[in-house]
């Protein structure tokens, strides 16, 4: 029960962490001083303390969407364990579980951003749902891959088992761990697919869904992209760890340093994609999942081609 | 018989008496032929109130022969309209629906006769921002998204209706006027020039010294004096390091834009290295109080001088690094290329000018075309052009002409030892009586013109001005038609047109 709970403490401080060492990272490769790492914590700790403001043209689905949003992240969230550790939930399938908890967060956002009227909201929803339906193929495959080799459909004994497993599969879950640091990024919204930073409507994704938000609901919402980072990050980081070095405080640190220096680095180093070139993106990581499955399983049962 | 006075942008205010009183039906048939020929462009076209009814004036420039023509007429308009010439030529657009917002006259066949600015002093007070006749398609695929005309970022108020089909705008309409301001009128009733100065420099924040040279060029001629050739070349190396300043922040605006963080904050430095020059010369960071009729509050010593010359060169060094980083920066490339086309045609036939006339291969430049002050004398400056009319096209006008400005400002001040003192200015110079004043600036943005009329005791009774903006707000529209509407940002950056320039 111990390990159970230090897990998913850990996990909560890898959630916590990984926007600070973006924004660290940024700040570096900018010249700049950059904000306190813990600047956006205290952020959404003003938020908390304030009221939220709701329009009139609005319904209860507006109210209960951020509940819904940071409700279905945070189940998701119990269910990742840390290398060696082991998460608080777990059962046999909990690889799809999860991947619908985190559907089901997705549609919550999208009614809520409808609900509102607006017609920048709208078109972000539109833009969202169509990245999200394209990117959960990946998602799937890559899941399914980590399967196959274990045998095994939860998170815990995929992980558990899987450092006993031989190194011809190594490359495969380096790639597995690839594919899901991009799934991160498209998640997250993050260069190149959106820009959180970005204050132009018109170009929003993520961003543009939440802006009727404010107060404990704003704080919600951002919360539960903290917590839906922390998910794939993790899943990403363990697959490394299998390969290099299976101990809790490696996958931990691989997790927070690995992605958010990699967020950094990118979103400094490289513009946005048109919006219109953002679904060949997802659809090459879509394709790359594919081909890793296949991969997979082609090593598993020994084919030679 | 005798259309127009031929003058240029070097001589002296013109008597009223020169100008020729001609029929509209006359004027209406020869620009309908000269302006299909793109060398020629309309720079002013206004109404003045007289005795009995209203006197207007038009201006238009020919680039090839650097003549300006001007001509007036006085048309009874009471009793029928005028024919539209923006229904041949749209480029008349925005003066014939200021003169039909102001004054009530009726333009037929105009296309598109919707009030332009909202001055408080318009015709119809019926007719106002929240009646404006916004332009629709029906359709079960299409939808509307306005954005503005409170903006979410720091810039000022305008609204963008958009009509889409899905991601793809197919039209877009922009309506200013939300900024009732009064500057034309205030330049009238108040005949205290220092405080005219103080105006022009506010027309548009963005471009004080440019507005400030203008009105100052237009003083002089009016008062028929010429200033020292100093002087002028003091003048120059300010309305070039403030081209170079807005264009450096202009570049960075676009990085800024597709999230590209790296040139966003390179181009923030520079910047503010160059905005920070004018401040140590004359004291304001955008020009302010640099440019005064008939002399200078702030010449330019030996130290002053090495210190921009010091400034401007670093500045140029760094920035043609960035420069070159990002002619080779694929994500951004793909970005810009390709995106937000203006052909040189049409470009031409709404009367676009400055820098983004030139990314769309219209020779429009002012310094080459109708050069006044340094650039008539010493100069032979030649515009830089790109052919593609895109937003890269726009973006690389914009850092070849930094580099342009910076040899330019080195060139001006390496050879210059300020030796005479220059005169302090003098705001209460006599002007000329009964004359029509004008002058051409070409901005960081584009052509400035202001033109003034005085009466017969030399004040000034009447006072256009025309910031760039209001004939290029139009080539923003053009550019985003069938443009993904998450690229209208990075178009309208890449115009980076100005709301108060075009909210007189």
């Amino acid at each position: 029960m111990l390990v159970k709970l230090f897990n998913t403490l850990l996990m909560l401080l890898v959630a916590l962490s990984i926007t600070g060492v973006i924004n660290r990272t940024r700040a570096i490769l900018a010249g700049r001083k950059g904000i306190r790492f813990m600047q956006h914590i205290y952020n959404v700790g003003l938020q908390l303390r304030k009221g939220a403001v709701y329009s009139p043209t609005t319904t209860i689905l507006f109210r209960i969407a951020p509940c819904v949003y940071l409700g279905a992240a945070l189940m998701a969230f119990l269910f990742i364990p840390i290398a060696d550790l082991e998460p608080i939930l777990s059962f046999h399938g909990d690889i799809i579980f999860v991947a619908y908890l985190l559907s089901l967060s997705r549609v919550a956002i999208v009614l809520a951003a409808l609900d509102t009227g607006s017609s920048f909201e709208g078109m972000g929803a539109a833009r969202e749902a169509l990245y999200g339906a394209l990117v959960e193929p990946a998602l799937m495959m890559g899941m399914a891959t980590l399967a196959l080799f274990c045998g095994y459909s939860s998170f815990a004994e995929i992980f558990s088992t899987a450092q006993e497993l031989n190194t011809n599969l190594t490359v495969v879950l380096l790639l597995v761990a690839y594919v899901f640091v991009i799934i991160m990024f498209i998640e997250a919204g993050r260069v190149p697919v959106d820009d959180p930073r970005t204050h132009l409507e018109l170009t929003m994704i993520h961003e543009v869904m939440c802006l009727d938000y404010s107060g404990v609901d704003m704080a919600m919402i951002h919360i539960a992209g903290w917590l839906k980072n922390s998910i794939f990050a993790m899943i990403a980081a363990n697959a490394v760890a299998v390969v290099i070095c299976f101990h809790w405080w490696f996958a931990a640190l691989l997790a927070v340093l690995g992605t958010g220096i990699a967020i950094g680095i990118v979103e400094s180093l490289r513009a946005r994609n048109k919006l219109v070139r953002n679904t060949t993106y997802i659809l090459t990581i879509v394709a790359m999942s594919a081909l890793v499955l296949l991969t997979g399983f082609l090593l598993i049962q020994n084919i030679e081609i | 018989m005798r259309l127009y006075h031929i003058t240029t942008n070097t001589a002296s205010s013109v008597a009223l008496a020169d100008i020729p009183v001609v029929e509209y039906v006359d004027l209406y048939n020869d620009l309908k032929e000269r302006l299909a020929d793109s060398r020629y462009h309309v720079a002013h076209y206004f109404a003045q109130e007289i005795e009995n009814g209203l006197k207007f004036y038009i201006i238009i420039l020919d680039d090839t022969r650097s003549e300006v023509l001007i001509s007036s007429f006085e048309p009874d308009y009471y009793t029928r309209g005028l024919a539209s010439l923006t229904a041949i030529h749209p480029q008349f657009h925005p003066f014939e629906r200021e003169i039909h917002e102001l004054y009530g006259v009726p333009f037929d066949q105009h296309p598109w006769l919707k009030p332009l600015r909202f001055s408080h002093d318009r015709r119809d007070k019926q007719s106002t921002m929240d009646s404006y006749p916004f332009y629709s398609i029906e359709g079960d695929e299409l939808h509307e998204v306005n954005v503005g005309p409170i903006h979410a970022g720091i810039i000022e108020p305008g609204a963008f209706r958009f009509i889409c089909n899905g991601e793809q705008v197919l039209h877009l309409e922009i309506a200013l006027g939300y900024q009732h301001r009064g500057v034309e009128g205030e330049m009238v009733r108040n005949q205290n020039r220092l405080r005219q100065t103080l105006i022009a420099e506010s027309v548009a924040g963005d471009t004080a010294i440019g507005h400030a040279t203008a009105y100052a060029e237009l003083i002089e001629k009016l008062a028929g004096k010429t200033i020292s050739s100093d002087l002028k070349r003091e003048r120059t190396v300010a309305i070039e390091l403030e081209r170079i300043a807005m264009h450096i922040a202009d570049t960075g605006a676009l990085a800024t834009d597709i999230g590209f963080q790296l040139y966003q904050v390179a181009c923030e430095a520079l910047r503010t290295m160059t905005i920070n020059t004018t401040q140590a010369w004359c004291g304001n960071r955008f020009g302010k109080s640099m440019i005064r009729p008939l002399g200078t509050n702030h010449p330019l010593t030996v130290e002053k001088i090495e210190m921009i010359r010091n400034n401007v060169r670093e500045i140029r060094r760094r920035y043609n690094e960035v420069r070159c980083d990002i002619l080779e920066a694929p994500t951004l490339l793909a970005r810009f290329e390709q995106c937000g086309l203006v052909p040189t045609a049409e470009m031409a036939s709404i009367g676009g000018v400055g820098m983004a006339a030139r990314s769309s291969n219209l020779r429009r430049d002012i310094r080459a075309t109708h050069p006044s002050g340094y650039y008539a004398e010493e100069f032979k400056h030649e515009p830089v052009m790109k052919s593609h009319g895109d937003v890269m096209s726009r973006l690389q006008t914009r850092m070849d002409e930094v580099l342009q400005s910076a040899d330019y400002v080195e060139r001006l001040l390496s050879t210059y030892t300020p030796s005479e003192k220059l005169p302090a200015p003098d705001y209460n110079a006599p002007l000329a009586p009964d004359s029509l004043s004008f002058s051409l600036v070409e901005g960081w943005r584009g052509e400035i013109c202001h033109v003034a009329v005085t009466d017969s005791e030399g004040n000034i009774a009447k006072y256009k001005i025309k910031d760039p903006s209001l004939h290029n707000w139009l080539g923003l529209a053009i550019a985003v038609r069938s443009e993904g509407i998450s690229d209208f940002p990075i178009n309208n950056k890449s115009f980076n047109l100005s709301y108060c320039g075009h909210d007189l």
